[in-house]
């Protein structure tokens, strides 16, 4: 079966814990995308072909949907000064965005990070 | 909406010695992809390469571009 391994929150993000609750999303979690849409879905091509590099990779990713909400949507902007979605985050260290992901896919840098 | 010579004059200012090419990937001056080569991006990382064009296109990146494809090499 195809799981989606969306990350939910119990509750919707405030002004006051949006960065907390990103902290506490890639500290749980090895390998986060907040993406468009979910992994089975994914609302924009380039959350779609960040999703598709790492499920050919075999990674083991959990996802945040970024239009559920709105807060964490604008906070994660600030949180690793990056104005765009999809966004990466492994260990939690900022990875990159699409163009990134695609460039260290494509020159081998992702195979050696999850071989 | 900002136009390609828009998007251009910006990441020449925002980014020295630069060589811009940009292209308008819907004809409707929103989403863009843009070719730059700087020697400015030598020691840097591709995060950092790519958070100065974003810093050079500025107040642009949050309301008039919605998609941007980023490529930037060195001299």
């Amino acid at each position: 079966m195809l799981q989606t391994n969306e990350i939910k929150l119990d509750k919707p993000a405030t002004p006051f814990n949006a960065k907390e609750q990103i902290q506490k999303m890639i500290t749980d979690n090895e390998l986060v995308i907040f993406m468009k849409g979910n992994a089975l879905l994914p609302q924009c091509g380039f959350s779609a072909q960040v999703v598709e590099i790492f499920k050919r990779l075999n990674a083991d990713f959990q996802t945040f949907d970024i239009l559920s909400d709105d807060i964490i949507r604008s906070e994660v902007k600030t949180f690793s000064n990056w104005p765009t979605l999809p966004q990466v985050y492994h260990r939690q260290k900022f990875l990159g965005g699409c163009d990134i992901v695609t460039e260290m896919y494509q020159n081998g840098e992702l195979d050696k990070l999850f071989a | 909406m900002a136009t390609p010579n828009e998007v251009q004059a910006k990441l020449l200012a925002g980014i020295p010695q630069s060589d811009v090419q940009v292209e308008d990937l819907t004809g409707q001056q929103n989403h863009y992809s843009v070719q730059v080569k700087s020697s400015a991006f030598s020691g840097k990382s591709l995060i950092e390469q790519h958070q100065m064009i974003y810093a050079a296109l500025g107040e642009a990146m949050k309301e008039e571009i919605h998609a941007l494809s980023i490529q930037t090499s060195l001299p």
